[in-house]
């Protein structure tokens, strides 16, 4: 029997880096069959500054200012990391006040971070109006780091043994009166989100990830916690004082973009919880408190001691990246931001490699959109959630 | 019924009475009111602009323009002033013909549209007789300007977009006719006027909406889906196709789109209101108040307050499903491809066909009701 076939010739179309949906300057090279994605090849490279060489010729004081550029939507963890690194190396004691400024910090910024992210992803499907809802609330996170570090989003807080400042008169109430708002419009997102038909049709079974296969590709955060991983660095690594907190880990089954997006709602969620908990347990309570204490009780009360200060001892610009190699990592929004680090006893880390969690799960973005529509491109893209700064950094 | 005021009788009458020959008096006749529409339809799909961005601004917690003009409304004029003295360019391997005739052949058959749409019982170009079938006809012409200017312009996005735009207007083009035909089934005729007439007797009551209701919620998807707006606006979804077939368009040729897109969406308001809504009727009839008043139904005054009363009627129908399209376009995702096919093929084309039946059959068991 003779079949008539059509054979429609493969197009190969070039999206990026100047593209309304390429999360800033990433290329894809896609070929499409029609509507149908053939292959897809991601170009890197385009924001690429040199971030890990520049680290080798500049103190850790002075390198601070450009890492809140890698990932410049979740600038506080790049901070952390940044100062982690000699941290642990030096073994470098952090207050308990210190420590839990750095919680209310990071967790702020992954609220920050996700609210941004979920706007992007939902304009890249389509809806364009939620993107100006999160930025209604992302506006608000941002005062609060105005007020506490004077800077919007590069912020330059983190100092090695603490933070750069004690949170101002009145801060802890400015972002509990945040929390409570928050958790409402949380509600309020979900309600117009995420239920949508249409919105379901478009994320539910695309782009899946099986458990293994998560792993093999070493993805981290809530890729990996949307496959059914149950792995949050927080947990895992006891770093800070986050066990001293109430939380759970967020994770979903699913693999699918609707799981991520499950994951990153809910993680926004526990963020606010571990915030109003952290708020109220924070050792000395608010800065007017701890002043007033500290006049009260003369200059030997225990206000002075070291559980109460925001940072352990002024770093001094020479500070020494002690001998020796370590890798250390946090729970970034995006997934897992580690550092290694090597140091010779010198001012400079001889070498100082950065772990960008969107650059590693980038990789996957090939293998999930091959068989796909052209549109799936952008809500798988979306639900990847990347930075461009820190995948070429 | 009554006939309303017939202005074209008048103006002959005055022009001829001013000592011009009737043939003349006639031909001045024939300009004007196109001249009227024109105008009228570009100032209409002008608000439109405005109602989108006053909407989508409201939508956002923004407030929109508003220093233009009180509460921005000169904006659309600064749009089109500033389109008018755009430069025009095309791309360097575009083909320039194609490209320029392309927009050119979508506002055209917007507007040719417009030739059978009623706003009044005599405030309408030309009652012709196939009128529904005209436009469906006429607005079906469309697709070509939109595969033209995707195909002319080089641009692997456009063609796309093109093709986007050819596969979603083919698709939704049959739901559509075939609501429309089951309208046709009611009236016993295709013609826009009657399809108001036969929907005045009782009012709201007698209104095609609730002898149509799945054809109208189909003639609303449907309608949406040839306006190309959310969620249907594939061939220019922005962040997959940068802006489809616009993507190289600029200046005057990217503005006959734009005018176009929006005049096309009055269109479609305008066809809900006249198929479902019972055009410039009013909840109540007219004449109903005009007895209660105990004015004799053909006072010159009060035709043309009644005249006036059915324009208002008209625009009010109109805008109302204008202002549902927008709100619609600001909160919902957009469709994929196949789902936006499978929805139009698999889904509207049988309910489609069904909903046809069950009218035909409907009309001949109750013919007092459904027109027979």
């Amino acid at each position: 029997m003779v079949m008539i076939e059509t054979k429609a010739e493969r197009m190969v179309i070039n999206m990026g880096p100047h593209h309304p949906s390429m999360h800033g300057v990433l290329r894809l090279i896609v070929t499409l069959d029609g509507e149908n994605v053939v292959d897809c090849e991601p170009v890197l490279g385009y924001l690429h500054r040199s971030m890990e060489k520049i680290a080798e010729s500049r103190t850790i004081i002075q390198y601070l200012p450009y890492v809140t550029r890698w990932d410049y939507l979740a600038t506080m963890f790049t901070e952390a990391i940044t100062v982690n690194a000699p941290e642990k190396l030096a073994n470098v004691p952090v207050p308990r006040r210190a420590s839990y400024i750095r919680m209310i910090m990071l967790e702020l910024s992954r609220i920050a971070s996700h609210l941004l992210w979920l706007g992007t992803f939902v304009a890249d499907i389509g809806a364009q109006t939620p993107f100006f809802y999160v930025f209604r609330e992302r506006e608000m996170i941002y005062d609060l780091f105005e007020a506490a570090t004077g800077m919007r989003m590069m912020h330059n807080y983190f100092r090695i043994g603490g933070v750069a400042a004690d949170l101002p008169y009145g801060w802890i109430e400015k972002c509990e009166d945040f929390c409570n708002y928050f958790t409402p419009v949380i509600d309020e997102y979900e309600k117009l989100i995420t239920n949508n038909p249409i919105f379901r049709k478009r994320v539910e079974g695309l782009g899946t990830i099986t458990r293994d296969e998560a792993i093999n590709w070493g993805l981290s955060g809530p890729m990996l916690r949307g496959s059914g991983v149950k792995l949050d660095l927080r947990k895992v690594d006891h770093y800070e004082l986050y066990d001293e907190l109430d939380w759970d880990v967020q994770w979903e089954t699913g693999g699918d973009c609707l799981a991520r997006y499950l994951v990153r709602v809910r993680e926004m969620r526990e963020s606010t919880k571990i915030l109003l908990q952290a708020l109220k347990q924070i050792p000395g309570g608010s800065y007017e408190n701890l002043e007033a204490q500290r006049v009260l009780a003369g200059p030997k009360s225990e206000w002075n001691s070291l559980d109460y200060q925001f940072i352990s001892k002024k770093p001094s610009p020479t500070f020494k990246v002690a001998a020796g190699e370590h890798y250390v990592r946090v729970e970034a929004p995006k997934g897992e931001l580690g550092v290694y680090i090597i140091g010779e006893d010198s001012v400079f880390p001889w070498r100082f490699k950065i772990r960008p969690p969107g650059f590693i799960n980038l990789q996957i973005l090939p293998e999930l959109v091959r068989g796909m529509k052209l549109a799936d491109i952008m809500a798988i893209l979306g639900s990847v959630d990347i930075i461009m700064g820190e995948v070429d950094r | 019924m009554y006939g309303g005021i017939d202005l074209q009788r008048s103006l002959i009458e005055i022009l001829t009475g001013l000592g011009l020959p009737a043939d003349v008096a006639k031909v001045i006749w024939m300009l004007l009111p196109m001249a009227v529409m024109v105008l009228g339809v570009t100032v209409g799909a002008l608000v439109c602009t405005w109602l989108e961005r006053k909407i989508s601004a409201a939508a956002q917690q923004r407030i929109g323009p508003e220093y233009a003009g009180p509460f921005g409304l000169l904006i659309p004029l600064a749009d089109v002033g500033k389109l008018l003295i755009k430069q025009g360019t095309i791309p360097a391997k575009a083909d320039p013909l194609l490209y320029t005739i392309g927009p050119a052949l979508v506002f055209i058959s917007v507007f040719l549209c417009y030739l059978v749409i009623p706003f009044g019982q005599n405030l309408i170009i030309s009652d012709i007789g196939t009128g529904v079938f005209f436009i469906i006809a006429i607005s079906s012409i469309a697709p070509i300007g939109l595969l033209m200017a995707g195909y002319s312009s080089n641009n692997k996005y456009s063609l796309l977009g093109g093709l986007r735009a050819a596969a979603q207007s083919i698709s939704y083009e049959i739901p559509l006719a075939l609501a429309v035909l089951a309208i046709a089934l009611i009236t016993n005729g295709l013609s826009t006027i009657d399809i108001v007439n036969q929907q005045a007797e009782y009012g709201i009551l007698s209104w095609n909406i609730w002898r149509q209701p799945i054809g109208f919620v189909i003639f609303i998807i449907a309608a949406l889906a040839e306006c190309e707006r959310l969620p249907f606006d594939l061939p220019e979804a922005e962040e997959e196709l940068v802006a489809g077939y616009q993507t190289e368009y600029s200046g005057i040729r990217f503005a006959f789109f734009y005018g176009g897109s929006y005049a096309n969406l009055l269109l479609a308001g305008l066809l809900a209101s006249i198929l479902y809504l019972g055009g410039w009727e009013l909840p109540f009839p007219i004449d109903k108040i005009s007895g209660a008043l105990g004015i004799e139904a053909n006072t010159a005054w009060w035709q043309v307050l009644a005249a006036f009363i059915g324009l208002t009627s008209t625009l009010v129908k109109t805008y109302a499903f204008i202002f549902f399209a927008i709100l619609l376009r600001w909160t919902v995702p957009r469709v994929r491809i196949d789902q936006l096919l499978d929805l139009g093929w698999k889904f509207l084309l049988p309910i489609g066909l069904a909903n046809l039946l069950i009218t035909a059959a409907l009309k001949l068991a109750f013919p007092f009701a459904f027109g027979g």
